[in-house]
Order: structure tokens, then sequence, then C-alpha cells
């Protein structure tokens, strides 16, 4: 995904309608969400408090909770798997394949499929992986990456998807969205009717009752669940919540975070396989409890971001993410979320490939106030950097701030540095040899440099009048 | 810093251990990390029934309530089976689906230019243009349609055709969402429809109907035809 590029670089070359339809859709969304958040409760904030708390006390019991879950799961029929690593993670879906002769899958969208690359590894294996999603959908026949975890191709507009149909055989050229959607219907529910196996992942899995909780717009899942006869479920260790009675609370805010809606349209809570009366759907739930960086994760300083439930309000709201899109960051997650989780999940030997992101922040702490599972984002982002910093991780883009601090300890040397620097006024600093400065420079200009004003003022002001 | 001085720094990378199952892999890594914390997250004593909306509910008839939330979900709620089928007349939908138990309730009120089964053939799903199934119950607070394995026993009846109809049992209206958890009881998959099939993911523009019913709909009564 974008080479090595920093968050900051990729920004600057975002096209400019590209930047303003991701400005605006995530603005609008933000809005949105906090209207029907503060129409309709007192207190939306003691809400997310205790989301937050209840999902944090699952992340520091996990070590009961999963052998718990994975129990239930077995009484209600379901067979559980689990994958340590991403390539583990892909086997398990090969195998359970292989041994149904199955060569055609439906997908909903999962976060952990892209993280794994499943849709890459099954083509290679011969397997016909379709994604069911939209967003998706589009995204895998353009061979592109999602850029915003809920709104895939927030990067797109009308015209390049009105492109890529037509490519892709689905009708001549149109762009109007109405009649997009309505040629994705028609192609999807014959892929649906001839698959075998749907893959899914989960919004939330039951503790008590071991149910799986899945949530979509578009009916896709619902659709994937009612045409094929196997269900596989990918799962990251951290979806659980303790009881039924916990659902309402995170279907609430997720439905309101992630769309602004009271409750997605359609929400599924899935036992089981099918009771033989019914005719339509699996015989076969697999479960695939899916490690690949969680565990390093709960072993840092940062698990509160585990409790993250995906729904992509701080990236809506972040002033980073409106400017820079999705694939600034490099990663499967972006935003503020892909900023703490995406290096983290890189583990101790690989945090250095990422240890850039959590500096593509302003800390304005929108990302915090949003989010519905009450993670201090900015905290986090804070002691990752200190971390690359303790690790001495070299950070391209990074003005080289040895001098300053020399400077900036010794008060005398300071005062000079301050009026000598006048001289700024008379260099071109665009010529400067620092590259930070030099990006910086190349759409805004150095005010002029005023070094030494406010001491004077504040000599003037001491002196008795 | 390279590649290789991080290398160095933290040795190899640890060769997978092919003896140990990654159930156990990860089980002891989660275990590990948790040893050290001083103390763990407490489970809040909370209620949840936090979330209900009580103003839109406020002693309300729960029908007039339903009818307003479904409103702003863009579900249609009819008032009564002969409306349906006077709506899918105006609309020229004359090939459909009825569950055989509902089937007494609106036999009447088809015309003979209605060609309606009372069995759902999934290899012909296109020629259906309606449906209309019993719901397992209603959520009023959310405008919300239940439908469960028990009482359909076609999960796709109610989904691939244009537009679909859900025949709601007055008694079986639920007031909030938490009652709605409560009643999922021992269901193996249930599904809670609020509002028609959409997608915002071009450009943001709202178009119902991308998988699901572009058309959805609802009516209350008080008891079937038996
Ligand atoms: S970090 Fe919070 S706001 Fe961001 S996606 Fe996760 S839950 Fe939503």
């Amino acid at each position: 995904m974008n080479g090595r590029k920093s968050v900051d670089q990729a920004a600057a070359e975002l096209s400019a309608e590209t930047q303003a339809s991701v400005y605006h859709s995530t603005k609008v969304t933000h809005e949105k969400r906090t209207k029907l958040l503060f129409d309709q409760y007192k207190n939306p904030d003691q809400l997310r408090q205790w989301a937050g708390e209840v999902k944090q006390h699952v992340i520091d019991n996990l070590d009961s909770y999963l052998p718990a879950v994975e129990a239930r799961m077995q009484q209600n029929g379901i067979k559980v798997h689990w994958a340590a690593t991403a390539s583990a993670a892909c086997h398990t879906v090969l195998d359970i394949l292989v041994a149904r002769r199955a060569y055609r899958v439906v997908k909903t969208k999962t976060m952990v499929s892209e993280e794994i690359r499943l849709g890459r590894f099954l083509q290679h294996h011969g397997i016909e992986s379709v994604e069911t999603d939209l967003g998706e959908f589009i995204v895998q026949i353009d061979k592109d990456h999602p850029s915003h975890i809920v709104r895939p191709i927030i990067h797109k507009n009308r015209r390049e998807i009105a492109q890529s149909f037509e490519r892709e055989g689905l009708g001549a050229y149109n762009d109007d969205p109405k009649t997009i959607t309505m040629r994705a219907r028609e192609h999807l529910r014959h892929k649906y009717m001839e698959a075998d196996v749907a893959i899914t992942g989960a919004n939330f899995v039951s503790a008590e009752s071991g149910r799986i909780v899945l949530v979509t717009n578009e009916g896709n899942s619902r659709f994937c669940l009612a045409a094929t006869r196997c269900h596989i479920a990918l799962i990251g260790i951290e979806k659980i919540v303790p009881r039924d009675q916990d659902l309402p609370l995170f279907l609430n805010l997720l439905g309101r975070s992630a769309t602004a809606q009271e409750l997605t349209v359609y929400t599924e809570f899935i036992k089981g396989p099918r009771h033989e009366d019914q005719l339509d759907g699996s015989d076969e739930v697999h479960v695939i409890f899916v490690d690949n960086g969680r565990t390093d994760v709960l072993e840092s300083d940062c698990t509160e971001i585990l409790r993250c439930i995906r729904c992509g309000a701080c990236l809506n709201v972040c002033p980073v993410y409106r400017q820079a899109s999705g694939h600034a960051y490099r990663s499967v997650y972006p935003g503020p979320l892909g900023a703490v989780l995406s290096p983290l999940m890189m583990g101790k030997r690989l945090f250095f490939e990422k240890a850039d992101l959590p500096k593509a922040s302003s800390l304005c702490g929108a990302c915090h106030e949003v989010c519905p599972v009450n993670i201090p984002i900015p905290d986090l982002l804070l002691r990752l950097r200190n971390r690359a910093h303790v690790r001495g991780v070299a950070m391209e883009g990074s003005p080289p701030m040895g001098a300053w601090s020399v400077l900036a300890s010794q008060p005398l040397a300071w005062r000079t540095a301050l009026s000598a620097s006048r001289v700024l006024n008379r260099l071109p600093t665009d010529l400067l040899p620092i590259p930070a400065l030099q990006a910086w420079e190349q759409s805004r200009a150095l005010p002029e440099w005023r070094g030494g004003a406010f001491r004077k003022w504040l000599a003037e002001r001491r002196r008795p009048s | 810093m390279s590649l290789w001085s991080e290398l160095l720094e933290f040795g190899e990378p640890p060769r997978p251990d092919y003896t140990i199952s990654d159930r156990d892999q990860i089980l002891t890594r989660v275990s590990k990390a948790l040893e050290k914390l001083p103390n763990r997250a407490l489970m809040p004593l909370y209620d949840s029934k936090v979330v209900i909306q009580h103003s839109v509910l406020a002693g309300r008839d729960p029908v007039e309530v339903l009818g307003e939330r479904m409103q702003r979900v863009n579900t249609k709620l009819f008032p009564n089976p002969a409306a349906i089928v006077t709506y899918l007349e105006s609309q020229g939908w004359l090939r459909g689906y009825c569950a055989p138990a509902l089937w007494r309730t609106f036999k009447a009120h088809f015309g003979p230019n209605f060609k309606v089964e009372l069995h759902f053939e999934s290899r012909r799903l296109d020629d259906y243009q309606f449906s209309i199934t019993l719901a397992g119950g209603a959520i009023a607070e959310t405008g919300t349609i239940i439908l469960t394995d028990e009482i359909s026993s076609s999960r796709l009846s109610s989904l691939a055709p244009w537009a679909h109809f859900a025949v709601i049992l007055r008694e079986d209206i639920l007031l909030d969402v938490p009652a709605g958890i409560r009643a999922l009881g021992l269901d193996r998959s249930t599904i809670w429809v609020t509002g028609p099939s959409k997608t915002a993911d071009v450009e943001g523009i709202l178009i119902e109907g991308v998988h699901g019913p572009g058309v959805q709909g609802a009516v209350v009564i008080e008891q079937r035809v038996k």
C-alpha cells in the first residue's frame, strides 16, 4: 500500500476531488451522529464510559472469557478453530473448503479478512471468493484497498465506479448510483446462489450464549447465510461481550457511531447450524478465533485499543484523516484507530515499520471524544511516540531536533539564537537542506520571524511603572 | 534504523513452534500478558435498560409507536392485510409468495390476476416480486421487525423478493431493544430488520434495495385466520 510514503506526503498528493469527497462524507456522518446521540440521551458520555469499561473488563479477563466462549459455541454445535497468525487463519479456511470440495465462496465485509489478506490467498489457491458488500465488491474488482473501515470506497466517485463496472462486463457505462446499485444486485444474487460457503466476520460474540452478532445495512450477510450450506466466521479474539444483555448498549452505540442510525438495518444473531425444519442456511458453522498480533497489543501498554468496535467515528472526525484519506496510513486500519493499532499489530520486531503513524495526529482529542468505547486515543498515541523514541526509530520527515534540544535547555544560547534568527527573514528558507521544512514550505510560507519579541514585551511589563 | 539493526537488537524472529497448537499458543500468550496486570478492570454495574429511549415510548400505544418509528426508517406500515394487496396491485406486482400459515388471512383479498405461491423455490428467486411472511415479533422503540428461524421456514423468502411484507401479531410487539434481546431465546438464527436493504457506498447517496427488499412493509393483526 503506497510504498513507504509518510502520511503527510500521501495527503499532499491526494487529488482535490478525492480530498473533497472524503472531507464531505466524513463530516456529514459525524454531525448526524452527534445529533442523534445528544437528542436522545441526557448523558451519552455515560454510555460510552460504560461500554468502555465492559470491553476493558473483557480484555483484562480474556484468559477466562476465551475458553468460556469456546465451550459455549461447541455446545451450540459450532466448530471452533484457533489461528495464531494470518497464515494459520488462511490455511484453516482453506482446509475447511477443501474438506467440502468447495471452490465458490461469498464473503461479507470483515476487517480480519483484510488483515490476513484472505482474498488474495484464496484466489491463489483457485477459489472464487466474491465480496458482496457493494463497497468491498468495487474494491475487489478494482484490485484496490479499502480506505475507510465502514465506507471502503469513500475515496472513489461514481464515474470511476461506472468505468469499473463497464470494464467488468456489468453493463454499458452508466454513472447513476441507482443503476450501479441495481446492477450489483443482479450480479451478486446469482453469486450467492452458486456459492457453497459464506465467510463473515463478527461484530460481537456473547460469552453467555455463544451467539455471534453481525450487522449490515445491505443485507448481504443475511443473503450469504441464507443461500449457502457452510458458514465460516473469522473473529478477532477481542470481540467478546460478557452477556446477551450487554448487546443493547453496544448495538445502540455502534449504529449511531458508525452510520448515525438507531440500529443498523439488519442485525443478525447466529447461535448455530440451522434446524432441520429451516430450508435455508448453514449445516456447518465454523468459528476461527484469530490472534494475528492481538496478543502483541495485549502485552503492550496500549491494551485499551482492543476495545475498538470498528465504528469508524474516529476516522470521520479526525482532521488528519479528512485531509489524508485512508491509504495514507499504509495499513488495513487507517485514521486514529489505525495510528495506534497498526504499529502495535506489527509486533515488537516490526514495530518500527509503522512507528511513524502515531505522529499523524495533532492530538486534538476529537477521536477520544467520539469513541463509543471511550478509548483515550491521544494518550495511546503519545505512549507510542515515546516507544518509538526510546527504541530510537529514525523517522523520515521529522525535523532534526538535536540542535533544538541543546538550544532549548540553555537559556543564554536560546536568547542569542532568538534574536540572531532574525536573519531567517532574509534567507531563502525553502533551500535549507531540511526535508520536513521543504515539504512544509511547498504549500505554505513561513511567517516573518519575530524571535525575542515576547521576552522584550515581558521585560517591559515587569518594569515598575 | 535498518531491518538488520532491528534484528540484531531483538534477535532472530522466533520460529513458529509446530508442536504446540495455535490454541495453546494464543491462550498461553494471553495468560502471560494478563499475569503482569496489577489489577484487572471490573465489570461495571450498569442496567442494560439505560439505552431505552423512554421519551419515545412514554405510555403510548405500542402499535402507534411502532408505526411512527417504522416511518422514520422507511418501513411501510399498512392498516390491514387488504391494504397490502391493494398496494401490490397498484404497483403491478402480481407474482409472489405467501407463507402457508398466512394464506387464510390473505387469500380472500387476492384477485384472480395474482399468481401467489405457497412454497418458495429458491432456484427461481427472481420469479417472486413480493413475499408475505410471518414475523416473530417487532420492537416498537426502533421500528424493527423480528424474523426468526422458529417461525419462518425460509430465510430467502423474506429477503430475495423486491417487496417484503412482515405480518406481526399484536401480542408479539415488544417495547424496547433490551426486551428484543431477552426474546432471542433458543432460536438458531434471528434477524432484526429495521428498514429496507440499503447502501450509501456510492458517493454517500442512499439507495434502497441493494441485496434485500427495496420495499419493506409490515402489518399488525390481532390474530391469524386459522
Ligand atoms: S477507536 Fe473508537 S471511534 Fe475509532 S473505530 Fe474504534 S470504536 Fe470507533
